[in-house]
C-alpha cells in the first residue's frame, strides 16, 4: 500500500491500468505465461519435450501403431495395441454370458432405459408426467425382458454379465440407495430413541465392514440361516448388498446436508402448520439435498465402481468378464488393451454423472446465500 | 409513518389466547415463571423487556415451537397438549413472523405464500395463488412474486413473511422482533404493514422495542423481566406512569437514545 504522499497523480485522475495479460493475443499470452524468463523458458521446453514423448507414445499405441483389422492375434505386428480382442469379445463385454440369440432383449432394455432415466434427470422434458409413469414401470419391464418367462425363454441371472450387469447393479444401487439413505438420515436425527438407535447401529455396522465382506456374507452365509429349500437369487443378494452398503454412506452424506439447514427453516415450516413429513419433503430435503449434490454424486460414482466387486461371488460384471477375456488362450498378453477399454467405459459413465451434477447445481442455484 | 391517526381498539370480550400459570425450564434454568395472560379477540399486545427475559420463549410457547412444562395454554378454545392434532390445528390458526424472516430460499415469493394453503389447507393451486397475490399487493410487493427471497431486501423479505402468514388466514398473528434485523427505512415499511394489519382487527402479539409502534397500535403493553410479567398497562399509562422500578429503568434505557 502506498501512502497518500507518494501518489503521482492528482486525485480523480489516476492512470488506467493495462488490460489483463490474457487479452493481448496468443503471442503475448505465450510470452507472458511460458517464456517470461530464461528459467521458465527452459522449464517450458523440458515440459513440452516430455509431453511430446508421452503423447507420441500414447498416440502410437492407441492409433498409429495399433491393429484394428484382422482375425487373430497374428495380425497384430505393428507394435501398438491389438484392438482385435475388443472386437472379438465385444458381445461378452456387453452382455456377459447372456445367450446370443436373446441379445435383442438386452438391447431393448438398453433403449428403454434411456427413456426411463431421462425424465428423472431433466425436469423440463415435455410430457414428463407420462414419462415418469414409464420410469416407474421400467424396472418390472426390464426384469421381465431380461429374465424371461411368460413366452420368453428364461435366462438365469447368473448368465447376465458385462455392461448389462454393471448397469443393472449400478442403477439399482443408485435408485435404491437415495431413498433408503434419506430415511436412514432422517431416522438418525429422529426424536424417537428406538428409531434413532436402529439407524445408528445399521449405518455404523455397514460402514465398518468392507463391501466384499457384505457381498460374501450375502452370498455364502445368508443361505445357512435361511430354511432349507428357500433359495435367494445370487444377483438379488448382490443387489441388496450393494444397495444397503451405499445407502449407509448416502445417509451420512445427507445427514451433513440436513445439519446445514438453519433451525429457522424448520421453525418456519412448523409455524405454518406443515406436518413433519410435509416439512421434510417440501422445505428441508430440497435444500439439504441441493447442498450435498457433490457428495451424493461422489457416492454414486463410488458405488458404480464398487459393483465390480461382485466378481468375488462369481458374477461376471464388466470387470469380471474382462478378467475372463484376459485369461483366454486365444488372446495372450492383451490385458492392457482389455483393461484400457473397460476403463474407457467406466470413465464415460462416471464422467457423465459428474458433469450432470455440475449442471444440476447450476440449474438449482436460486441466488440465495445464507 | 404514513398512518398517523391513533388506532381505535377492535378488542372484543371473546378470549383468543389464554395462558394460565405457565412455567418453563431449560434444564435447571427457570425461563418462564408463572405466566398468566389473557388476550381478547382483536386485541393488540406489545411485549417488551430486556434481552433474555423470556419474551421469545413465551410467544413461541403459544404455537408450541417451545414446550412448556406447567400450566395451560389455550388458543382459540383448543388446549395445547402433546397431542399432535391439537398442535397442528393451532398452528393453522396462528401465524408467526420471525426476526430473521425464515422464508424458504429455494421457493419463489409466490411459492412461499402458496405452500401452506395448498398443503395444509388443501386449497387448489389457482385459488391459493390468487389469495397470495392479494396479500402481496396488500404488503405492496406484488411485482416481486416470481423472485427468490435471496433477491429481495430485508424489509421486502419481512413483508413477504407477513403476507405468507396472512395467506393462511390466521386468527392470531405473533411477531418476534420483526424489525430488529432491519435498517431504519426498512423498519418503517414493515411497521406500516403491521399498522395496517392492526387496522383490520387482527389479534396480534408483538415482541418489539419499537415504542412508537406500541403507543400507536397497542391495546396493552406488557413488560417482562427474568421470566416474569412485571407490569401490564395501556400504552399511555405504561409509558407515562410506569409502576415498578424495573420498568422505569428499562424505559429510561430504551428511550434514552
Ligand atoms: N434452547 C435453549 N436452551 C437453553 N436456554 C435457552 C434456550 N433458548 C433460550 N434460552 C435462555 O432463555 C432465556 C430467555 O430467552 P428468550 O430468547 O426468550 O429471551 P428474549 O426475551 O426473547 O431475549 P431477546 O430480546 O434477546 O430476544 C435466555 O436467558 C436464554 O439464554
Ligand atoms: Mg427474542
Amino acid at each position: 500500500m502506498s501512502s497518500i504522499t507518494d501518489q503521482k497523480y492528482a486525485p480523480g485522475e489516476h492512470p488506467d491500468l493495462p488490460p489483463p495479460p490474457g487479452s493481448i493475443g496468443v503471442v503475448g499470452w505465450l510470452r507472458h505465461r511460458l517464456f517470461s524468463s530464461v528459467g521458465n523458458t527452459i522449464l517450458t521446453i523440458i515440459a513440452f519435450f516430455f509431453l511430446f514423448k508421452v503423447g507420441n507414445a500414447v498416440v502410437f499405441w492407441v492409433f498409429t501403431g495399433a491393429t484394428f483389422t484382422g482375425e487373430t492375434q497374428d495380425a497384430c505386428t505393428q507394435g501398438g495395441a491389438c484392438w482385435l480382442v475388443i472386437g472379438d469379445r465385444f458381445h461378452q463385454f456387453m452382455y456377459g454370458l447372456y445367450p446370443q440369440e436373446e441379445y435383442w432383449r438386452a438391447n431393448i432394455v438398453f433403449v428403454l432405459m434411456v427413456f426411463a432415466i431421462a425424465p428423472l434427470l431433466f425436469d423440463k422434458l415435455p410430457h414428463r408426467g407420462k414419462f415418469l409413469i414409464f420410469s416407474a414401470l421400467f424396472p418390472f419391464a426390464a426384469f421381465y425382458l431380461l429374465s424371461g418367462g411368460l413366452g420368453l425363454e428364461t435366462v438365469d441371472t447368473a448368465n447376465w454379465g458385462g455392461m448389462l450387469l454393471t448397469l443393472v447393479l449400478g442403477i439399482t444401487g443408485i435408485v435404491a440407495s437415495l431413498p433408503i439413505g434419506i430415511l436412514l438420515a432422517l431416522g438418525r436425527r429422529s426424536n424417537m430413541p428406538i428409531v434413532r438407535t436402529l439407524c445408528v447401529c445399521f449405518i455404523e455396522f455397514i460402514r465398518g465392514v468392507p463391501l466384499i465382506t457384505i457381498l460374501f456374507m450375502a452370498s455364502n452365509m445368508l443361505p445357512l440361516f435361511l430354511p432349507e429349500g428357500v433359495n435367494f437369487d445370487k444377483l438379488l443378494r448382490a443387489l441388496i448388498g450393494v444397495a444397503l452398503f451405499s445407502s449407509a454412506y448416502m445417509a451420512e452424506v445427507i445427514r451433513g446436508g440436513l445439519q446445514a439447514i438453519p433451525k429457522g427453516q424448520y421453525e418456519g415450516a412448523d409455524a405454518m402448520g406443515l406436518s413433519y413429513w410435509q416439512s421434510m419433503r417440501l422445505i428441508v430435503l430440497p435444500q439439504a439435498l441441493r447442498i450435498v449434490i457433490p457428495g451424493i454424486v461422489n457416492t454414486f460414482i463410488g458405488l458404480y465402481k464398487d459393483t465390480t466387486l461382485v466378481s468375488i461371488i462369481g458374477l461376471f460384471d464388466l470387470l469380471g468378464i474382462a478378467q475372463v477375456a484376459v485369461a483366454d488362450v486365444k488372446w495372450r498378453g492383451l490385458a492392457p488393451e482389455t483393461y484400457a477399454f473397460i476403463a474407457l467405459l467406466f470413465f464415460i459413465s462416471c464422467f457423465s454423472m459428474s458433469r450432470y451434477s455440475l449442471w444440476l447445481e447450476n440449474k438449482l442455484h436460486t441466488g440465495h446465500k445464507r | 409513518m404514513s398512518n398517523t391517526n391513533v388506532q381505535t381498539s377492535k378488542k372484543t370480550d371473546e378470549v383468543a389466547i389464554q395462558l394460565k400459570g405457565v412455567n418453563k425450564w431449560y434444564g435447571q434454568f427457570h425461563v418462564l415463571k408463572n405466566i398468566n395472560l389473557t388476550v381478547g379477540r382483536g386485541e393488540r399486545i406489545v411485549i417488551c423487556g430486556p434481552s433474555g427475559s423470556g419474551k421469545s420463549t413465551m410467544i413461541r410457547c403459544i404455537n408450541r415451537l417451545e414446550e412448556h412444562q406447567q400450566g395451560d395454554i389455550i388458543v382459540d378454545n383448543i388446549e395445547l397438549t402433546g397431542n399432535l392434532k391439537n398442535i397442528e390445528a393451532i398452528r393453522r390458526e396462528v401465524g408467526m413472523c420471525f426476526q430473521h424472516f425464515n422464508l424458504f430460499p429455494h421457493l419463489t415469493v409466490l411459492e412461499n405464500c402458496t405452500l401452506a394453503p395448498i398443503f395444509v389447507r388443501k386449497m387448489p393451486k389457482k385459488e391459493a395463488e390468487e389469495i397470495a397475490m392479494h396479500y402481496l399487493e396488500r404488503v405492496k410487493i406484488p411485482e416481486q412474486a416470481d423472485k427468490f427471497p435471496g433477491q429481495l431486501s430485508g424489509g421486502q423479505q419481512q413483508r413477504v413473511a407477513i403476507a405468507r402468514s396472512l395467506c393462511m388466514n390466521p386468527r392470531v398473528m405473533l411477531f418476534d422482533e420483526p424489525t430488529s434485523a432491519l435498517d431504519p427505512e426498512m423498519i418503517a415499511e414493515v411497521l406500516d404493514t403491521m399498522i395496517e394489519l392492526a387496522d383490520t382487527g387482527m389479534t396480534m402479539i408483538c415482541v418489539t422495542h419499537e415504542m412508537g409502534f406500541a403507543r400507536k397500535v397497542a391495546d396493552r403493553v406488557i413488560f417482562m423481566d427474568a421470566g416474569e410479567i412485571i407490569e401490564e398497562n395501556e400504552p399511555e399509562e405504561f409509558f407515562n406512569n410506569p409502576q415498578s422500578d424495573r420498568t422505569k429503568k428499562f424505559l429510561s434505557q430504551i428511550l434514552a437514545h
